[in-house]
């Protein structure tokens, strides 16, 4: 694997691979009593976090933890960023005190990025801005693979906000790659330009999009997109596209219904499918440490421990 | 005191010349251009290498110079140095600085700057609008009085349709050109690349080249409506230049200039080979590749006017920070002839004659200043150029008090040999042999 985890572009096919099998392992810890490995004894990972999560920190975390790694969470509001600091001097400030990884969530698009350049810590992307979210698209490989064996000409349906969605990205790159058929849908004015070009079917209707899928992923509706007028209300939104049971008949009877989370309930997706049989939602979660606990083993250099063993 | 030019290929587009020319400079003028003038005894004769090119100074009608208010990014001392370096014998400097250049207290301020420092000349543009803020005319006449060529709300649009006829038709009574950065404010929003396939797959916010052509539609129509002279700087997307082709055809009073990079550089530099480079961020951003041929199709057949770098030094700090978050710009002067020669002559979109016509006659004949011209009597501004000299781009040799080029690395065919502002040497390149200036 590269230094760094920056976007799901960095792997190669046989490295996602090999992430997911690894995340198989892992995702046995997890199920024992003592919950705890000593992987990464004595190694510092970092988690700084510009933008609120809850879901993402949380697993991180977790993973961190199972693998004995020291953490240390640093969240914007308690950190030198609101005395104006920039993100390359909390980096070099970091970097003086020699983390091994640090976990970068941040609303800029290509803040990894930056901090890559600076550290020699690894570096893991978190989700950064409009760009990518790799583990999410990793965790969402394996929940898919757990249900459904294997990826390659699966018919995956994303439904929703595409344009700043680093969900929609980093998933559109993973399933791409792994030979699915990818449909995206959302209203005209939440389609990002150009995205045909990366190998995916494009449908306004929602309908189209999801008939005979195998996975339908959902993604959040922001309610402040109202203002910037690309949709005209919640209302008509979850008309058009809300993930409803009638909907859910169009695809196949196994499809599995997917969503990052947090989930606006009855804005792009109905409780009862939410809730509902064919839903993945909580497993996607579960699997989120394992998926986290295989890629910081992996980027710790489980690659050459393999290697010396 | 005189001085002989002798040898090298005079380009002289005013005056028809293109040849072996001698030029007597006596003082700050051209005294005399010809063949093989005679020297009497108090001449000094400078002889020009063979290979090298003598033209009329180049122009350069969009820099921002920075001073008043960020000196921190450039002054008018680094700035003029920068423009020298890079052939340029004089500029037209933007009104945008802090406080903005809407009076004439700032406009003298400027000029007494550029005479202290005693480079490059410098032509100050005022402002359309008083604080730059849109609402209410700036005392253009009296900006006019103290020296400002023409008047632009630069870095913004000027707000309103009326206030925009409105100065297109109050500078007519001093034949000012309106300059106008197009961008539909509404259509901006806070994009930072070209909507387009790259800003999708970067997740960066996006600005359609629409933006541009909406408002240039605009101020190309108020031209028509109000027989002012119209100029649309820094232009980057082809709708823009469809919309200047369709004015001209139509008789309106409009030129369009075009910068370096956007005839050079594809949104695409943004992802690489530096991802998320914040040196590949400026206003009007890189466009895709459609846009950037458009931009040398309009050079070859003369739809531009003018090549102008909109030279926007930022700070290193300022630029070292996350895409969204970094300024606008990138400089200029000091990489311009090398890119126009390696770019446009040697890869045979223009000729050079063309390209002094982009760089100096087009420039002095916008903004009504002299220049542009070797003719007898004229200031002795000359540039020096060395079409085959190897250039390599190093931005932190930079003379410009701040280095954000994207051009940094670069090996170019073509550059600078020497830089005349009124007949005295204020620039000559070492790496050129033979040049005794």
């Amino acid at each position: 694997m590269k230094k760094d985890l920056l976007g799901i572009g960095d792997l190669t096919r046989d490295e996602i691979y090999r992430v997911l099998d690894t995340a198989v392992a892992m995702r046995e810890i997890g199920e024992r009593p003592i919950k705890k490995v000593p992987t990464l004894r004595g190694k510092t990972v970092v988690n700084l976090f510009y933008e609120a999560s809850t879901r993402t920190r949380t697993s991180f975390e977790i993973a961190e933890k199972r693998l004995s790694a020291d953490t240390l969470n640093i969240a914007v509001s308690t950190s030198s960023v609101q005395k104006g600091e920039t993100l390359a001097d909390t980096a070099m400030n970091l970097e003086a005190m020699s983390p091994d990884m640090i976990v970068l969530r941040h609303a800029s698009s290509g803040a990894c990025h930056l901090l890559s350049r600076i550290c020699k810590s690894r570096i893991i992307n978190a989700g950064d801005g409009m760009h990518e979210h790799p583990t999410q698209a990793l965790l969402d490989a394996f929940t898919i693979r757990q249900h459904k064996k294997t990826i390659e000409g699966l018919k995956v349906a994303i439904v929703g906000d595409l344009l700043h969605s680093r969900v929609l990205r980093s998933n559109v790159l993973l399933l791409t790659k792994l030979g699915a058929e990818v449909w995206v849908s959302g209203p005209p004015t939440l389609v990002p330009r150009g995205i045909q070009q990366l190998g995916v079917k494009v449908s306004t209707s929602v309908e189209a999009a999801i008939a005979d899928a195998d996975v339908i992923m959902m993604l959040r509706i922001q309610q402040e997109r109202m203002q910037g007028a690309y949709f005209p209300s919640l209302r008509e939104y979850f008309q058009l596209f809300g993930m409803t049971r009638e909907r859910v008949r169009l695809a196949r009877p196994d499809v599995i219904i997917m969503h990052p989370g947090p989930m606006n309930r009855g804005v792009e997706i109905a409780s009862d499918v939410a809730d509902g049989p064919h839903s993945v939602i909580l497993e996607q979660v579960a699997n989120g440490v394992a998926v986290r606990m295989a890629v910081l083993y992996l980027l710790a250099g489980g690659v050459e421990d393999e290697a010396a063993a | 005191m005189k001085r002989l030019l002798k040898g090298g290929r005079v380009i002289d587009p005013a005056n028809g010349r293109d040849g072996a020319f001698d030029i007597l400079i006596e003082g700050d003028v051209i005294a005399r251009v010809g063949r093989d003038l005679p020297v009497d005894g108090d001449t000094t004769v400078v002889q020009i290498p063979a290979g090298l090119v003598v033209t009329p100074g180049l122009i350069d009608i969009h820099v921002h110079l920075r001073e008043p208010g960020q000196e921190h990014k450039e002054t008018v001392a680094t700035g003029t140095h920068a423009a020298v370096v890079g052939g340029f014998t004089a500029v037209a400097c933007m009104p945008n600085t802090s406080p903005v250049n809407d009076n004439a207290g700032v406009t003298e301020y400027i000029l007494k700057q550029a005479k202290a420092a005693n480079l490059a000349r410098v032509y100050p543009i005022g402002a359309v609008s008083r604080g730059q803020n849109g609402e209410q005319l700036a005392d253009i006449g009296e900006l006019r009085a103290a020296g400002c060529v023409a008047v632009t709300d630069d870095g913004r649009p000027v707000a309103t349709a009326l206030l925009m006829r409105r100065a297109l038709e109050y500078t007519q009574m001093f034949n000012m050109p309106v300059i106008e950065h197009c961008e539909e404010p509404s259509l901006k929003g806070d994009g930072v690349a070209h909507e387009g396939l790259q800003a999708s797959a970067l997740g960066l916010k996006g600005i359609p080249g629409e933006c541009e052509s909406i408002m240039a539609q605009r101020d190309i129509a108020l031209a028509e409506l109000t027989g002012g002279l119209v100029h649309i700087a820094h232009m980057s997307a082809r709708q823009t230049l469809d919309a200047v082709r369709y004015g001209k055809a139509r008789g309106a009073r409009v030129t369009c200039e075009v910068a370096p990079h956007h005839f050079i550089l594809t949104d695409e530099r943004i992802g690489a080979p530096v991802p998320y480079d914040t040196n590949a961020k400026m206003n009007p951003p890189l466009r895709e590749t459609a846009d950037r041929d458009a931009m040398l199709k309009g050079i070859a057949d003369g739809s531009v006017d003018v090549i102008a770098t909109d030279h926007a030094p930022h700070h290193l700090d300022e630029k070292h920070v996350e895409f969204d978050r970094a300024p606008f710009g990138i400089t200029g002067l000091e990489t311009c002839v090398s890119l126009c020669f390696d770019r446009l002559v040697h890869a045979g979109v223009v000729g050079l004659p063309r390209l002094i016509e982009l760089l100096s006659v087009n420039p002095a004949r916008i903004i009504g200043v002299r220049g542009g011209s070797l003719a007898e009597g004229a200031p002795a501004d000359i540039s020096v150029l060395a079409p085959d000299l190897a250039v390599t781009v190093h931005a932190a040799s930079m003379v410009s008090k701040s280095k954000n080029t994207p051009f940094d690395g670069w090996t170019l065919r073509g550059g600078v040999a020497a830089t005349i502002v009124g007949g005295r040497t204020v620039y000559v390149n070492a790496a050129v042999p033979g040049l005794a200036l």
